[in-house]
């Protein structure tokens, strides 16, 4: 009995470390490759380890294109639509859980049919309208179809219908009109949803790339994503360069997510528990 | 005595001092609900209701985006289904779909049952599965196009040493492109499932398993009596979610299979759906026909969904 114990435990350690290893190894090999020269990249059998620690290739990278405008491009567009997801959706999914005014049903579909249809579909014409506003090659135009969000208006209803009853007719009694019973006693309740909201957006938003591709034309107004696919073109085989470029793309998401994992793991798994 | 017709209005007004409070305080609140979801269905309808019917007229259309479109009915879905880069793109997305979906959901459900267990350092496991879903995949397309480099990539150079053979052209090989992106996409999403999974598994209560020690189960037994019944319904949600993200698939095919605009000649073997879309829409001009794409997508989409919702009584556990 003991025995199989160990050989189970065993096997579990060697599944988790071989998956891991294929998780992180090509992380490590952006790392290790972007300190190298392109001839030390280049070279076969390839190098373990860099031998000139070339952390002028981050220089170079980062001054041939505006990585800092990325940076707060990214952050600007991700900020403004958290902000807006979590408000309106939390506003909306409030009156649709727990006002009954009429038409919430037929009103609700819409929220259902947005859902189901794939975002490409939106594309052509949501750039039309950014086109005639003037405002391609914007942040504006990077926020807008993220105004609202149809899935966390879904995913907030979920919780704001597990509200007891009791909860709100106790803040009625006290005085409480609706927006007060929505600010001060249901909101805090969803807490853990709002917090799914907010990470289940900003994921979304800083991974985009169809969007602003399509609606950016000038590189300083690029968010990371897009920046970097531009960054292809400039270093057709400096590979160090390319490396240490993607490092950077993706180095302050990791930090954050490092610092919020908690948040984050907590975030996506409740996007998939209340069904 | 019979009661004055004062009397009972005065009784009836006793009885229902308020009626005309109470309606007000039903309109102000509808007022509310109407004021607290405006802003997220005007949005819906601006930024989505109407842009679908527009999609689907522009789908009816000659539409170059300059000059207004013209009506032409279906000719658009006549040549799309005549097409061969479509059919080929149509057959690249259900493929890539197809497998990914399974074997991507298959392993995220492995390592969460794995890390589920009474295991040291679960957190900085689960980080490291997790760290692929948080970067962009520009950057992951990059660093993966790298790795398969065929002259200096490192899984090429790891064959010669291995093998003695030159490693295959991992992005030029007709036969080989699907099965590339196959590998990085699944890749990169096994994290993202991994942590829906492990949520799941830990709502089934541990006394479940108990009862089955007790009771002289095996740990194959209790899998498919347990685990499985119980965690179909979060496996349902995966598995509709996740084939609904791969018939999107488009970011990995951009970046990987082109390079400073000269595209990877195998590039008709793996270009998806999507990247149909952008390419006519936005790169050549014919926004009728990709508004055209477009829509076939989305029809998938919908047959995909209502197969797995038809299929969902049949396996999925709900008590």
């Amino acid at each position: 009995m003991h025995s199989s114990r160990s050989i189970g435990k065993v096997f579990i350690y060697m599944v988790l470390i071989l998956f891991s290893a294929i998780m992180i190894l090509p992380f490590i090999s952006m790392l290790l490759t972007s300190l190298e020269t392109i001839t030390e990249s280049t070279q076969v059998p390839p190098l373990l380890w860099p031998k000139s620690w070339l952390f002028q290739n981050y220089m170079d990278v980062w001054n041939s294109l505006p990585f800092l405008q990325f940076y707060i491009n990214t952050f600007a567009v991700v900020i403004l639509r958290i902000i807006c997801a979590v408000v309106f959706s939390s506003m909306a999914a409030y009156a649709f859980a727990r006002i009954k005014f009429p038409g919430r049903d037929a009103l609700f579909m819409v929220v259902l049919i947005q859902m189901m249809i794939p975002s490409q579909l939106f594309i052509v014409p949501q750039y039309e309208m950014m086109s005639s506003l003037g405002w391609l090659n914007t942040i504006k135009a990077l926020v807008f179809p993220g105004l609202v969000s149809a899935f966390g208006t879904f995913l907030l209803r979920q919780f704001f219908l597990g509200i007891p009853d009791e909860l709100e007719e106790a803040g009625i009694l006290d005085g409480c009109g609706r927006f007060q019973l929505f600010v001060f006693i249901a909101l805090p309740l969803a807490h853990s949803g709002l917090v799914a909201v907010g990470i289940f957006t900003a994921l979304f938003a800083w991974k985009d790339l169809l969007w602003p591709m399509v609606v950016n034309m000038s590189i300083d107004k690029m968010p990371l994503s897009a920046g970097l696919a531009s960054l292809q073109g400039q270093f057709n085989t400096n590979y160090p360069q390319l490396m240490a470029g993607s490092t950077l793309a993706i180095i302050p998401m990791i930090i954050l997510f490092i610092i919020f994992q908690k948040q984050f793991i907590q975030g996506i798994a409740t996007t998939g528990s209340k069904n | 005595m019979g009661i004055s017709r004062v009397q009972v209005a005065t009784q009836s007004m006793q009885v229902h001092p308020k009626n005309k409070k109470i309606r007000n305080k039903k309109h102000i609140d509808y007022a509310w609900g109407y004021f607290m979801i405006a802003p997220t269905i005007l949005g819906l309808v601006i930024l989505n209701i109407l842009p679908l019917l527009q999609t689907i007229y522009f789908s009816l259309c000659k539409y170059s985006g300059f000059e207004n479109p013209r009506f032409i009915g279906l000719n658009n879905y006549a040549a799309a289904f005549h097409d061969s880069d479509v059919i080929q793109a149509i057959i690249n997305t259900l493929v890539y779909t197809l497998i990914s979906a399974p074997i991507g959901i298959f392993l995220s459900l492995i390592v969460a049952i794995v890390l589920n267990t009474k295991i040291k350092g679960k957190s900085v496991y689960r980080t490291i599965f997790f760290i692929p879903v948080v970067s962009t995949p520009a950057a992951i397309a990059m660093v993966w196009k790298w790795l398969l480099n065929y002259d200096y990539g490192i899984v090429n150079s790891t064959i010669k040493q291995i093998f003695g053979v030159h490693g295959p052209n991992w992005l030029a090989d007709p036969k080989l492109v699907m099965t590339t992106l196959l590998i990085v996409g699944i890749w990169s999403g096994i994290g993202y499932n991994m942590v829906i999974f492990l949520s799941g598994l830990q709502e089934i209560p541990t006394t479940f398993y108990e009862a089955a020690d007790i009771d002289g189960a095996g740990p194959i037994r209790k899998f498919f009596s347990i685990t499985i019944p119980l965690i179909s319904p979060t496996m349902f949600f995966v598995m509709v979610t996740q084939m609904i993200s791969s018939l999107q698939i488009f970011d990995l095919i951009y970046m990987m299979f082109i390079t400073n605009g000269a595209q990877s000649p195998a590039l008709s073997s793996v270009q998806s759906l999507v990247f149909l879309f952008y390419r006519y829409s936005f790169e050549t001009g014919n926004k009728g026909y990709g508004s055209t794409i477009a829509i076939i997508l989305f029809a998938i989409t919908m047959i995909f969904t209502a197969i797995q919702l038809f299929f969902q009584k049949k396996w999925v556990h709900y008590d």
